[in-house]
């Protein structure tokens, strides 16, 4: 079945995309807050709050809390004092001073990852369909083949966000990652150790070598793809299935790197072993939610007739159980964490717990109870609106993990869900829509011969 | 209802079975029973079997697993006597539940997974030492059985059984 994006939908997408560069801009111009408005907002701040001791409060916070915070005030200090002679109390408004000036590229950087990340995660899963050779998915392949355009620009746009806020290029000022502040690593022993892998260069030349690998498995899968559905034999599929099962041996290695480099280092202090694990099940509750968030639009429009309830089902357990994986890994990951409680690594908690309590606690919730309780009936599995219900959550608590993520080292204390956050998500959420849908338009929406296409029609769970 | 007679269709294909099924179903026939040698996909439909509950009654015992968890380490661990372990903060539960979760877990599923193969014996009446209720030895290894209750209509209920494709028709004494 052909698709032919509606006019209102890429007016949608274009009007998103719109609105949010301009929040986008705003929140750019807006946050060159000035050393005194920030001195002046604090005293306000502690005033308001009524206790005589906030100040020292905060300072004691810190200084137990993070560790990190010494490092970054190194930089913070653009007034020229020696870093001996500043004060507890200059070195508070110029942390306070740096994090205002983290949120903007923060929020973007948070929004690109999480775009980007869904269109990964469903690369991988469209990977695994293939080399598992799947009979139910196949009516979904081009579906997914659409979702996967947005991983080369949206990737692009990642790297290109980390490296322009590390170098002082377009504007940035060191704002995600404190490794690429040269001034930070002279004071940091810790960091200094870690040059070897925490360089700008190597993180550019990394970031290339994983998105060009992702790119080219995904530019010759579509290519076959497309190539099956004119050929006499299943030559194509075989080619398809062979690069897919290269392509997973590749993706789980450079997916693990890619989540140490883009968002790990965010914390170069802190480090833990299962981390790309758990970055990874995140990506793919994300990616098989969007899968079904796109098929049921496209069925709602009479665009894929074949896809019947069964498929939903599939695509609602794999929501469900991705969505306990990711519980799983995430437990996994704090409780033993919190259980040792080593300073180096507690921190890491120790912060999101104190600051951040609400998303991250909340998040759990919406990442874990909610597909939980919602998801396990089979009945409900196959009701559009309860996919979408818990779809939404899914997908608002996983944006919500990233920001726990990334927010914390970056603006610390000083995050808010606002303009920043919610403009960043409307111009990636538009750019998505744009890339996707009009990657959709470019093949018929059911492959034709591919070896296991009958199957998926009559697929009867 | 109690017939005294059961007509009993024997089988050896499941394909010829499920047909069978749906022509018996449509002629408005109480199907007592059918023996299979193995599960037969579809068949509980065809016969128009209700579906089983027991997946309710798994979460049901998976949520008491859970409170008895909880309710066991509240008391152990933080009411009767809260020791300072190595650390840990026996305040509140809630402060130390980290350390809780995998016993939850595991109760969780401990009781869910117990207590529903449990309800299934009992539903389904298995035991040690159980006399088998199997009518025709063949049923276990490679034929079919349907079982029809006879209420003096022996003669149209074995003509329509034959023309299913049945192997083997006998009218017997109905012994349970």
């Amino acid at each position: 079945m052909e698709y032919k994006i509606s006019n209102r939908l890429r007016l949608t997408a274009i009007i998103l995309m719109v609105v949010g560069l301009l929040g986008v801009v705003y929140s750019f111009t807006t946050s060159h807050v000035t050393f005194d408005e920030v001195e002046k907002m604090l005293s306000e701040e502690s005033h308001h709050g009524g206790a005589e001791d906030h100040g020292a409060e905060t300072h004691q916070v810190e200084a137990t809390s993070h560790d990190e915070h010494a490092s970054k005030d190194a930089h913070g200090d653009t007034h020229g004092v020696s870093h001996e002679v500043v004060d507890e109390h200059t070195k508070h408004v110029n942390h306070v001073m740096h994090a205002m000036h983290n949120r903007p590229w923060s929020a973007f950087y948070v929004a690109a990852f999480f775009f980007m990340m869904i269109s990964l995660g469903v690369l991988a899963f469209y990977a695994l369909q293939y080399v598992s050779q799947s009979g139910w998915s196949p009516l979904l392949l081009r579906v997914m083949e659409g979702i996967t355009a947005y991983l080369l620009p949206g990737a692009l746009i990642v790297v290109l966000i980390a490296v322009a806020s590390g170098t002082g290029w377009l504007g940035g000022h060191y704002n995600i990652f404190v490794w690429m502040d040269p001034d930070v690593v002279a004071h940091d022993k810790l960091i200094q150790g870690k040059t070897g892998w925490l360089n700008i260069g190597g993180f550019l030349v990394r970031g290339l070598i994983f998105i060009g690998g992702w790119s080219l498995y995904r530019y010759f899968s579509r290519k076959f793809s497309i190539a099956q559905d004119k050929a006499n034999d299943n030559k194509n599929f075989k080619k398809t299935f062979r690069i897919s099962a290269a392509f997973l041996v590749f993706f789980i290695y450079t997916e693990s790197m890619m989540s140490w480099d883009w968002i790990m280092s965010v914390d170069p202090h802190w480090f833990s072993t299962l981390f790309g694990w758990y970055v990874f099940a995140g990506m793919m509750v994300c990616g098989v939610t969007v899968i079904a968030f796109i098929t049921m639009y496209l069925k709602g429009k009479g665009l894929l007739p074949q896809v019947n309830d069964s498929h939903l089902h599939d695509l609602a357990k794999f929501m469900f159980a991705f969505s306990i994986f990711w519980t799983y890994l995430w437990f996994s990951q704090f409780m033993l964490i919190w259980y040792s409680n080593i300073p180096e690594e507690v921190t890491y908690f120790v912060t999101r717990i104190q600051d951040y309590n609400l998303p991250f606690f909340g998040m759990l919730a919406m990442n874990f109870i909610f597909p939980l309780l919602l998801l396990m009936n089979s009945d409900y599995k196959r009701v559009p609106w309860f996919i979408v219900m818990a779809g939404i959550v899914i997908l608002a608590g996983h944006y919500i993990d990233v920001f726990n993520m990334i927010m914390p080292a970056t603006v610390g204390d000083q995050w808010a869900i606002g303009i920043p956050e919610i403009a960043s998500l409307l111009f990636f959420a538009g750019l998505f829509i744009f890339i996707v849908f009009t990657a959709l338009t470019k093949a018929p929406l059911t492959p034709k011969r591919n070896p296991f296409i009958k199957e998926s029609e009559n697929f009867h769970y | 209802m109690e017939t005294s007679k059961v007509i009993h269709a024997i089988y050896n294909d499941d394909d010829v079975l499920m047909a069978a099924v749906k022509t018996v179903k449509a002629k408005r026939h109480h199907i007592e029973e059918i023996y299979t040698p193995f599960p037969v996909h579809g068949l509980d439909k065809a016969m128009g079997l209700a579906p089983t509950r027991i997946a309710i009654a798994s979460f049901m015992y998976g949520c008491v697993g859970l409170i008895v968890a909880t309710v066991m380490m509240n008391f152990i661990m933080i009411e009767d006597w809260p020791q300072n372990i190595g650390g840990k903060p026996s305040f509140s539960y809630l402060e130390n539940m980290p350390a809780f979760v995998p016993i939850m877990f595991e109760l969780t599923v401990f009781f869910a997974a117990h207590l529903m193969v449990i309800t299934f014996y009992l539903r389904s009446r298995m035991w040690p030492f159980k006399k088998a209720e199997n009518p025709d030895p063949r049923t276990t290894d490679d034929h079919f059985l349907m079982e029809i209750p006879v209420h003096g209509n022996e003669k149209e209920l074995h003509d329509l059984l034959s023309e299913t494709g049945a192997v083997e028709i006998n009218v017997v004494d109905n012994t349970h």
